[in-house]
């Protein structure tokens, strides 16, 4: 176990294999909230747009969905505090440094937004604030998409602090999709067509950014292709394409085939998220993919300098 | 980009009532294993029990730090000596090697076998630049006027953000609690002019508080003359400003590389990459907007 002791020099040591970092806490809550959020986000900007785009039949039923995902959000989070009922806290103040403050206040506004302009979809009532709240929904729904991914880069966890840049494209796409999905599942076939084409651009988008991130990160990216992570990463991939595909052969015709295909990219949306959750806590969890990458810049005359050694009768900066 | 963004956390905004920042310097070369600061700290703190059972892993039971153990005293044994690559030599030459690091007459290295013990309390480093803190979003985690970061056991919801922001993975949250704990460095005892319960506890000066100014003096000297004492590895660990976090409230001095001691090489505040992390979220949310107008709306014809 002890990589320290022994006549050979293992590549990389730690302090007996234990981890670093701490892996994160957070519960299955979190995943499932990633995917909530995109879907709830996603679904207010697709509602508003079908409304603009006269597709009156599609936006009844985007608003509800909007509603049900941005609604359900709030309870996951709470239910993944450990101290559930000073939730509140989270409105104690606002910080531009943690996503997970702004994050809060976007899902206040999101909440407040969606629930008039859902009433207004389904009701007719408060149609005065929700000439206001529509836009407001649907424009606060795109951030509240995105900067989930913002939250988790935001960490010393190696794979999602390395993907910062390539994250927010995959949960923006999955948004996409899963709006695009549940829309098409929602709305009979021949009031759906946006709906189809959303969940097909947002699956395509969606794989391809995977892809891509796979290609950008290299080797800091190799807890996306293993254990867990790695599993729901194949099992993402080939349910989006199914439910693509089967949108794209038969989602016109069909509404079973609509329901089928749009229920397969939402469930591989789902996947992506936990795949990247997966990630990240194997990362957290294994000492070669944190000291590794900062071994490598401290030998490579790349480090910040955190540790010194004394040359020359002065402190100076030098690895080994 | 993160000068601005950076929080208005620093001791000058208590102005009058701003102390001089305060630390810890832990100087390994001199720790003795015995423990004592993991027990005062768990005394003086009221630290619940952490039973991680029997590890194997030399005198370490403790395992390392987290809600339940604000003090870990980490044990590495090491047969290679001090400053010598065994396997690059042969065996004659290690052991000819080893006699003349016996003669330096350095008092961590263990006679006899030719076992090096390595002993280090690990403890919160009390961040320049305090990624738990700047992540919190109901703000128990803050700055106090020591310079120290410490959370509020009254404000804290358990949300657990801080616990993978920190490059160090100091915090935790406490099971049946909810709430998530670390080293407050005393702040209790520092409010009332006393040195925290470790560095009062500790029998040999392996953990010394003070003002952090003096501390860093300290240390240089003392590495320095570790060094011309032929201990070559020696290092101070986070004694600068110029690290990736800006600099610790407690340093180290260490007699091999950090992450023999279970710490990282080369950590780094994530708040540094906010800029580029927020542009990336607000692009992609742009683009989504800008995608779903296209296709929804540029279909109608």
């Amino acid at each position: 176990m002890s990589a320290t002791t022994g006549a050979t020099r293992p590549p990389q040591r730690s302090y007996h294999g234990n981890p670093v970092i701490k892996e994160p806490i957070w519960k299955p809550e979190i995943p499932w909230y990633f995917f909530t959020g995109g879907l709830g986000g996603g679904s207010a900007a697709l509602a508003y747009l079908a409304e603009l785009g006269g597709h009156e039949q599609l936006a009844r039923r985007a608003w509800p969905i909007a509603l049900g995902g941005i609604g359900v959000s709030p309870l996951l989070l709470i239910s993944d505090l450990g101290v559930p009922h000073r939730f509140l806290n989270m409105l104690r103040m606002f910080k531009v440094t943690s996503p997970m403050s702004v994050g809060s206040w976007l899902l206040v506004a999101g909440g407040a937004t969606t629930t008039v302009a859902a009433t207004n979809a389904l009701t007719g009532r408060l149609a005065g604030p929700a000439r206001l709240a529509k836009p407001a929904a649907a424009l606060v729904g795109l951030p509240i998409s995105t900067y989930t991914a913002a939250l988790i880069a935001q960490t010393a966890v190696p794979a999602w602090h390395g993907a910062r840049r390539e994250l927010p494209a995959i949960f923006a796409a999955g948004a996409a999709a899963s709006a695009g999905a549940a829309a098409t599942i929602a709305t009979p076939v021949r009031h759906a067509a946006p709906a189809r084409r959303v969940a097909l651009a947002g699956a395509a988008a969606e794989l391809l950014s995977v892809q891509a991130m796979e290609q950008w990160l290299g080797a800091v990216g190799e807890p996306y292709h293993v254990e867990q992570a790695g599993t729901y990463a194949r099992a993402a991939r080939a349910l989006t394409v199914g439910g693509a595909l089967l949108i794209g052969a038969a989602g016109a015709r069909s509404r079973v085939a609509a329901a089928v295909g749009g229920g397969m990219v939402l469930a591989g949306a789902v996947c992506e998220r936990w795949s990247v959750f997966k990630a990240g806590l194997q990362s957290a969890r294994d000492p070669k993919y944190v000291v590794g990458p900062q071994r490598e810049r401290v030998d490579g005359g790349r480090g910040h300098g955190a540790s010194r050694r004394a040359l020359d009768g002065r402190v100076a900066e030098g690895a080994r | 980009m993160s000068e601005r963004l950076r929080t208005h956390a620093w001791p000058g905004t208590y102005d009058g009532e701003a102390k001089p920042r305060m630390g810890f310097f832990t100087d390994t070369s001199i720790c003795i294993g015995c423990k004592a600061c993991e027990v005062a700290c768990k005394e003086w703190n009221r630290v619940p029990e952490s039973p991680q059972g029997f590890t194997g892993d030399s005198y370490d039971n403790t395992v390392d730090l987290g809600a339940n153990s604000w003090r870990h005293v980490a044990f590495v044994e090491q047969r290679k000596p001090l400053g010598i690559d065994a396997a690059e030599r042969s065996l004659a030459e290690a052991a000819n090697l080893d006699q003349l690091v016996a003669e330096t007459g350095l008092q961590t290295y263990q006679e006899g076998d030719g076992l090096r013990w390595l002993m280090a309390s690990d403890v919160c480093k009390h961040c320049t630049e305090a990624a738990c803190l700047e992540v919190c979003p109901t703000g128990a985690l803050f700055r106090t006027e020591f310079g120290t970061v410490v959370v509020q056991e009254d404000v804290c919801n358990g949300c657990g953000y801080c616990v993978p922001a920190c490059p160090f993975g100091v915090l935790d949250q406490r099971e049946g609690d909810g709430r998530v704990w670390k080293c407050t460095l005393c702040y209790d005892r520092l409010k009332d002019d006393q040195e925290p319960a470790c560095a009062q506890a500790c029998p040999t000066d392996s953990i010394q508080f003070g003002e952090l100014d003096d501390l860093r003096e300290r240390a240089r000297a003392r590495v320095e003359a570790l060094a011309e004492a032929g201990a070559e590895r020696a290092q101070l660990y986070l004694a600068g400003d110029d690290d990736g976090i800006g600099g610790a409230g407690a340093f180290f001095l260490l007699l091999d590389d950090p992450e023999v001691y279970g710490l990282p090489p080369d950590p780094v505040d994530a708040t540094r990459d906010l800029g580029s992390t927020w542009a990336a979220a607000g692009v992609a949310a742009a683009a989504l907007g800008a995608a779903l107008a296209a296709v929804v709306l540029g279909g109608r014809r």
